[in-house]
């Protein structure tokens, strides 16, 4: 670019200016690095310093500024100009802090800072100033895809924060299983009492809510598009398909009761008088506050016994191997069915582990001792039937004894299982051009990689992480309710208000063409070059985010406002046709490129170390703050994820005379830590393949490493480099260097 | 300080732990202004004190991590540390906050190079690390400090250290007449994410934690395992500093239990589960775990977890509620006795350490809020419209797990939203 201008400014303060020759990294940012104006400061992230800087922005025409000075970490906020690019230079947590203050090593710590300096400045060079994504979304309307009360509540809360409502519900009307209920859980202080159901006042409030339009009876059979600009087609029973436009989407597609059929050793299809949770709900709602009788033959039940975990928490086959969360809640609720309307019958709940956590849950659960509910740690072997009723064999857990006990009515507190749809790793996607719908699908969404939302496990669509439950793995769609984890009304409640907030965020973003998480507030976005491109695909495979589609001709179709700005696809492309304005094949291999490799006989070997930004690079800063030192030769370089790293980059490394090269990144597998998901697999993948390269280049296999690097690894991960150096010492030097 | 700008269409957040962050950054990423006040020096909360999550075992700083480049990324959201609230009067869409922010002695000027930390003599008990050691009396208050900057402790102030600290700056970043200021802002919506905090575990008196060296509580095992905490990474008992292996785990510590806290605090058994797993990563088959329970509460789809920890043949289970711990003299271990209520065995069994899995409470008292609120009996905050704007984020309206919290915080950034939208309409 013609209007190019590096402005590079080195900071004397904390030591650097003692330690290090800032003079002559000036000189070599002017020299080498190509800055047209270069200023050394005393302080520089002083507000003095941060004037001068942004008064040679603002009067000197700089728009790209390097600053060496902290890590990027550091004084991130003092350092934040807006519409240039900031390349920061790690000359204090990663030059100084880690090398040792001595005479016989200033020569090698100078050369580190000149080349973070020239590495600094390449990066300024060869990148573009982020100018957003070029398709921008203005739909507004936040789609619910399920009228259950997870459903409802999104409805309403979207309504209320001013955004327009599609709601879509596969019955005849709303409510869900809530709505089936004869009472619910108690949702505020007192927790002490069964009360009514929320569903049919928010079903109410739905109706006159003029934001909110609700199509029964209907379900997605297509939807394409991405945040701010997807279009929807919901479908009628009849037949008849009407195409929205839509913003953000919010499935919150619930759970369906457990098949209580496949449970026989519990009685379950042998009696009548063995039902499931569900089932004990529209005996009560028959009864409506009268005496609760058994399907059998009417008899008011005298004795009932509910038995937890029934087809849960267990391995066996056709069972649940998690546990429902609400189960125990809901059985104390339905025994108090009983005991409100007559306190002398007699109820009783036979668990393992009984769950009511909180204060809500714990209240809840003492009010049903309080009303004499038994409950009894207990492992249900088989219901028989008796002469006048189930039996129930059981072991009582606390007297050590086997039991059999008749019962009027057993309730088998079943669990719930996801409606999740089409699990995408066994159900293919139609190929481009094609396309059917799938009855199984609850969005049949037209991505590349498939009709839904990944499962994660247990059929659950959840998100893997803790810190951050929203994010799933197509942006703009947020999961929440029982198809997401097992939980009860209260918490989906929850759930669904914070999926909302998450939604409307996601139409905002794309109004800006903004990424979302993790890289929030991202404005570069993949650019990719068609001729080149080999069509091999990779890309639209790799993505973990199922931003890329296909066209007819296996041409990769971008959707910017899907991508979360990871650089996976980056990574993967072999004839590397994609890049950001800001991070590329190029502002990556001219870092590495830009290092001074020195002459065989220095005997000054190189170590290239490609670090993921968010958990080995800080914990690399940590180490050094902590006086971890590490090698003088290796050169840091952060890099969105490990998936971005394009395999170009360890070749160019290895041809340019480097003599190790060091890849950290996240821990990848079942419980993997990466939050672009399968970045660090990927890279793990690609590198297996390194080895090859390695071989025709004549090179030993220990010069090139992929370490899993956690955050807390701050006295490993030095320790990884200087174990790198030790190896290189062992092997000699790289043959490449010329 | 430079003036707080806010307005009746500004979110405040009270509190920086996981929820007070997340609701602040969710709410920030509308495009909504944000002040998130923190009384400590530092954001971060009890998340950042923990070495590992649970289910997954992943390291809560990675989350932090991410969360504090959101929160240096987002121009919408202010951070002021140090800082409480005193008052609040007003309602929906107009609240009037008085905001106390106690000196931190060091300005904005600091670089956090640490040459004050160097330069000071005295030592304090590090809060970070629950008293387990020491820190110096100017420090940063974790590695991952934000803001990042150095603090003085108040006790150094007129003492000698604080010439030396101010001595050892070179950037003018230490004020020594730095006082309380206060400042009363206006602000639309307030999200309560105060947390929790643990337990006195002194008060349950038949467990000895005031008397018996080697009874802890489980957030202090936690920073036991932190390889740069107190111990070094290691499980040492406190009485001897000899490695223990034969760890007791006690469950529903204070919780459940109408003499100390009447609800149960949900995270204890999945913490204790996870701590077992320390264990095994330390000594191998060497290390013997030990769960009193009264119901194991691995709840929903992380029930796994708790399958997991069963098949390990080194864990063991016994359902009861531990009635009282004496300690054995010569050994130091701590002896636990009462009923394995399965099949009624008494037993008096002997552990090298014991650690309390203890309880949530509220970190904010009944009588303390700012303003009048509704309350459950246990203390938590309801979601009440009488609470008008004010909704509470995180483990101030439950006991919550983080993955809950953070779903509560993100709820109560659009209930918050939802007003200063009104307010938005309402001005035009």
């Amino acid at each position: 670019m013609s209007d190019l201008k590096i402005g590079a400014y080195i900071c004397k303060g904390c030591g650097l200016g003692e330690r290090l020759d800032c003079d002559q990294l000036a000189t070599v940012a002017q020299r080498d690095g190509k800055a047209q104006v270069v200023q050394q400061h005393d302080f520089l992230c002083s507000a003095e310093g941060v004037k001068l800087i942004q008064n040679d922005i603002d009067n000197e025409g700089v728009n790209r500024v390097v600053i060496g000075a902290c890590s990027r970490r550091a004084k991130t906020e003092a350092f934040d100009f807006q519409g240039v690019n900031v390349s920061r230079c790690n000359l204090r947590e990663g030059v100084i802090w880690v090398r040792p203050d001595e005479d016989d090593m200033r020569e090698t710590t100078q050369e580190m800072a000149e080349d973070y300096i020239r590495m600094g400045c390449a990066e300024a060079k060869h990148s573009l100033i982020p100018a957003s994504a070029q398709e921008k979304g203005t739909d507004n309307t936040v789609l619910v895809v399920g009228g259950g009360i997870t459903g409802m509540t999104a409805a309403l809360e979207a309504a209320k924060t001013g955004y327009p409502v599609v709601l879509v519900e596969k019955t005849g009307e709303l409510g869900g299983y809530v709505g089936k209920m004869w009472k619910d859980v108690p949702m505020h202080a007192p927790y002490t009492d069964p009360v009514d159901t929320a569903t049919a006042a928010m079903a109410a409030e739905i109706e006159a809510n003029s934001l909110i339009t609700v199509h029964l009876n209907s379900t997605i059979s297509k939807t394409s598009g991405a945040p701010g600009r997807f279009a929807v087609d919901i479908s009628t029973e009849s037949g008849s398909t009407t195409t929205i436009n839509i913003g953000a989407i919010i499935q919150a597609s619930g759970a369906t009761p457990y098949d209580a059929s496949q449970l026989p050793e519990l009685g379950y299809g042998k009696s009548k008088d063995v039902v499931d949770r569900v089932e004990l709900e529209q005996l009560a709602i028959a009864a409506n506050g009268g005496p609760i009788k058994r399907p059998s033959d009417g008899k008011e039940v005298k004795k009932v016994t509910f038995i937890q975990c029934a087809g849960q928490r267990s391995e066996k086959e056709g069972h649940l191997n998690y546990c429902s969360g609400d189960c125990c809640l809901t059985s104390i609720k339905q025994a108090m069915y009983f005991k409100d309307q007559n306190p002398d019958i007699e109820t009783e709940i036979l668990f393992d582990d009984l769950r009511t956590p909180g204060a809500p849950g714990e209240d809840f659960y003492r009010s049903g001792q309080d009303k004499m509910v038994t409950f009894r740690k207990a492992v249900v072997s088989e219901v028989v039937g008796g002469s006048n009723g189930p039996v129930v064999k059981f072991k009582d857990k606390i007297l050590d004894e086997d039991v059999e006990e008749e019962a009027d009515l057993v309730v088998l507190a079943t669990g719930m299982v996801a409606n999740s749809g089409v699990d995408i790793d066994e159900v293919p996607q139609n190929e481009p051009g094609e396309w059917e719908v799938s009855v199984d699908s609850i969005l049949n969404l037209n991505y590349r990689q498939g009709k839904d939302l990944p499962h994660l496990k247990y059929g659950f669509n959840d998100s893997h992480f803790i810190c951050f439950p929203y994010e799933t793995r197509r942006t703009g769609i947020y999961t929440c309710g029982p198809v997401r984890r097992p939980m009860d009304t209260q918490q989906a409640i929850d759930d669904a208000t914070g999926a909302t907030l998450k939604a409307i965020q996601e139409i905002e973003n794309a109004k800006v063409g903004r990424a979302a998480h993790p890289r929030s507030g991202d404005l570069s976005y993949p650019i990719f070059r068609k001729e080149g491109c080999t069509q091999c695909k990779r890309c639209t495979v790799e993505c973990p985010f199922g931003a890329i589609d296909e066209d007819e001709k296996r041409f990769p179709v971008f959707n910017e406002s899907r991508c979360r700005r990871c650089g996976t696809c980056m990574g993967a492309c072999p004839v590397r046709v994609i890049s950001f304005e800001n991070y590329s094949c190029d502002t990556v291999g001219q870092q590495l490129k830009n290092v001074e490799i020195p002459e065989e006989w220095d005997e000054k070997p190189r170590i290239l170390v490609l670090a993921c930004e968010n958990d080995a690079y800080p914990a690399l800063d940590m180490g050094a703050q902590q006086g971890n030192h590490y090698s003088q030769w290796a050169r840091i370089i952060p890099v969105r994820c490990l998936g971005s790293v394009n395999t170009i980059w360890i070749t160019d490394a290895l041809n340019s005379g480097y003599d190790g090269v060091i890849l950290m990144g996240c821990q990848k597998g079942e419980n993997y830590q990466c939050h672009f998901v399968k970045g660090s697999e990927m890279a793990a993948v690609r590198m297996s393949k390194v080895d090859q390269t390695l071989e025709t280049l004549n090179l030993e296999k220990e010069r090139v490493e992929t370490y899993e690097v956690a955050i807390t690894d701050i006295d490993r991960a030095p320790g990884l480099i200087n174990d790198m150096a030790e190896t290189i010492e062992k092997i000699g030097l790289s043959p490449f260097k010329f | 300080m430079s003036e707080v700008i806010a307005t009746n269409q500004t979110i405040l957040v009270v509190g920086g732990g996981i929820s007070g962050m997340t609701a602040a950054l969710e709410a920030a990423e509308c495009g909504k202004q944000v002040i998130l006040v923190e009384k400590n020096p530092s954001i971060g909360g009890r998340v950042s004190q923990l070495y590992k999550y649970f289910p997954k075992l992943c390291h809560p700083k990675c989350g932090l991590e991410i969360n504090l480049k959101r929160i240096k990324a987002n121009r919408n959201l202010r951070v002021m540390a140090m800082t409480e609230v005193s008052a609040i009067s007003g309602d929906a869409g107009n609240y009037s906050v008085t905001l106390k922010t106690a000196p931190r002695y060091v300005n904005e000027n600091c670089t956090s190079c640490g040459a004050c930390g160097d330069a000071v003599e005295a030592e304090f008990d590090s809060e970070y690390n629950y008293g387990m050691n020491k820190r110096k009396g100017a420090y940063l208050p974790f590695n991952q400090a934000y803001p990042e900057r150095y603090v003085l402790d108040p006790a150094i102030i007129g003492t000698d250290d604080a010439e030396k600290a101010k001595a050892a700056c070179k950037y003018g970043a230490i004020d020594l007449d730095m006082g309380e200021s206060e400042s009363t802002i206006t602000v639309g919506a307030i999200i309560w994410a105060t947390g929790w905090k643990p337990y006195d575990a002194g008060k349950i008196q038949p467990y000895g934690y005031d008397r018996f060296q080697n009874v802890i509580t489980s957030v202090e095992f936690e920073r036991m395992l932190d390889p740069h905490g107190p111990t070094g990474g290691k499980i040492l008992r406190p009485s001897d500093g000899k490695e223990a292996k034969d760890v007791a785990f006690i469950q529903c510590a204070g919780s459940r239990d109408k003499n100390h806290l009447a609800h149960c605090s949900r995270i204890c058994c999945m913490a204790s589960l996870k701590q077992t797993t320390y264990l095994r990563e330390q000594y191998g088959d060497d290390g013997k775990g030990t769960v009193y329970y009264i119901d194991i509460r691995a709840i929903d789809r992380i029930d796994d977890f708790y399958q997991n920890v069963q098949k390990d043949p080194n864990i063991s289970f016994v359902k009861s509620k531990v009635a009282s711990i004496t300690e054995d003299k010569e050994t130091g271990n701590p002896v636990l006795h009462g009923v394995d209520t399965e099949g009624y065995h008494r037993y008096s069994n002997p552990h090298e350490l014991v650690v309390l899995a203890i309880g949530m409470e509220p970190s904010v008292p009944a009588g303390d809020f700012p303003i009048e609120v509704v309350l459950n009996e246990e203390g938590f905050v309801e979601l009440d419209e009488a609470n008008g704007a004010f909704f509470a984020a995180g483990c101030s309206s439950d006991a919550l797990d983080v993955n809950r919290a953070v779903q509560s915080a993100t709820a109560s950034a659009l209930r918050a939203i939802q007003v200063v939208n009104k307010v938005a309409g309402a001005e035009g």
